[in-house]
């Protein structure tokens, strides 16, 4: 049926605002500093995945062949050590530790999640279309 | 007159599977950016020849019936133009044609539809 392709679109919206959420979040990150190496920032990236067995029926998916986020992994990037004293965030040998953050890739990110995103939006116009013309069958 | 026995001929069948080859495309740009996905598409020419053959008689209550369409064995996978780092076989061009084409045959189906059952409405009203 044509609501499946709703679906499937659907499921791949879902997927691409989650992207460009850790996106934001990276970005809103990149300048955070912390004490330690271990809670240092790092980017989030998610993992995306296809939906194709019963154990995404099960867990409520109502149609195979879209997408899901399986995960969000960090970044293994090192992070930035910076002598720093004066910041109050310093550990008692005065480094900071910055994010992994890279702003470049994080906007290539952006614009590749929202161009996926407006490629299933014309999706869902296209089957909207359709649909309606087969509802008009009736009229013929 | 035969007008009314299969009135819609292949048409009926050809809708359901103009919709499930949009489906397949569908789940493709879905999938663009999923690692080591196969972009999917559906051969109309083997689903045909899948339909056509006259459907093997259930001489036994055990037997399967086997009239419904078998698309499975028509899905085949897309060879790309070019190869990607992450093993994704998605190339959003291709798709977008593809979807494009799809949606056409589908309209044209719908057309095929339309005519008929304008044609018989106006052979039952007699006009």
């Amino acid at each position: 049926m044509l609501k499946n392709i709703f679906e499937i679109a659907g499921t791949a919206l879902t997927a691409q605002t989650i992207r460009m959420n850790t996106t934001a979040s990276n970005l809103a990150n990149a300048g955070s500093v912390s004490p330690t190496e271990e809670e240092a920032f790092r980017a989030k990236r998610p993992v995306f995945r296809a939906l194709v067995d019963q154990s995404d029926l099960n867990a409520g998916f109502n149609t195979l062949g879209g997408v899901k986020v399986k995960e969000v992994i960090d970044s293994t990037e090192p992070v930035r050590k910076v002598h720093d004293p004066g910041n109050p965030e310093a550990g008692e040998d005065g480094f900071v530790y910055l994010s992994n953050v890279n702003e470049v890739t994080e906007m290539v990110e952006m614009v590749a999640a929202s161009r996926s995103f407006q490629n299933n939006v014309e999706v869902v116009t296209t089957a909207r279309q359709l649909m309606m013309r087969t509802l008009e069958i009736t009229k013929a | 007159m035969k007008l009314l026995e299969n009135p819609f001929g292949i048409h009926e069948k050809a809708l359901a599977v103009r919709n499930q080859r949009m489906e397949l495309i569908s789940a493709n740009i879905a999938n663009a950016d999923t690692p080591l996905f196969r972009a999917k598409d559906l051969d109309f020419k083997k689903v045909l020849s899948n339909t056509n053959p006259s459907p093997m008689a259930a001489t036994n209550t055990r037997h399967f019936e086997t009239g419904e369409l078998e698309n499975m064995s028509a899905i085949v996978y897309r060879t790309p133009y070019n190869s990607s780092v992450d093993g994704n076989t998605v190339e959003i061009n291709v798709e977008q044609a593809k979807y494009g084409e799809a949606a056409t045959q589908y309209q044209a189906t719908l057309q095929f539809l339309e005519s008929r059952i304008s044609g018989i409405r106006k052979s039952l009203r007699g006009e």
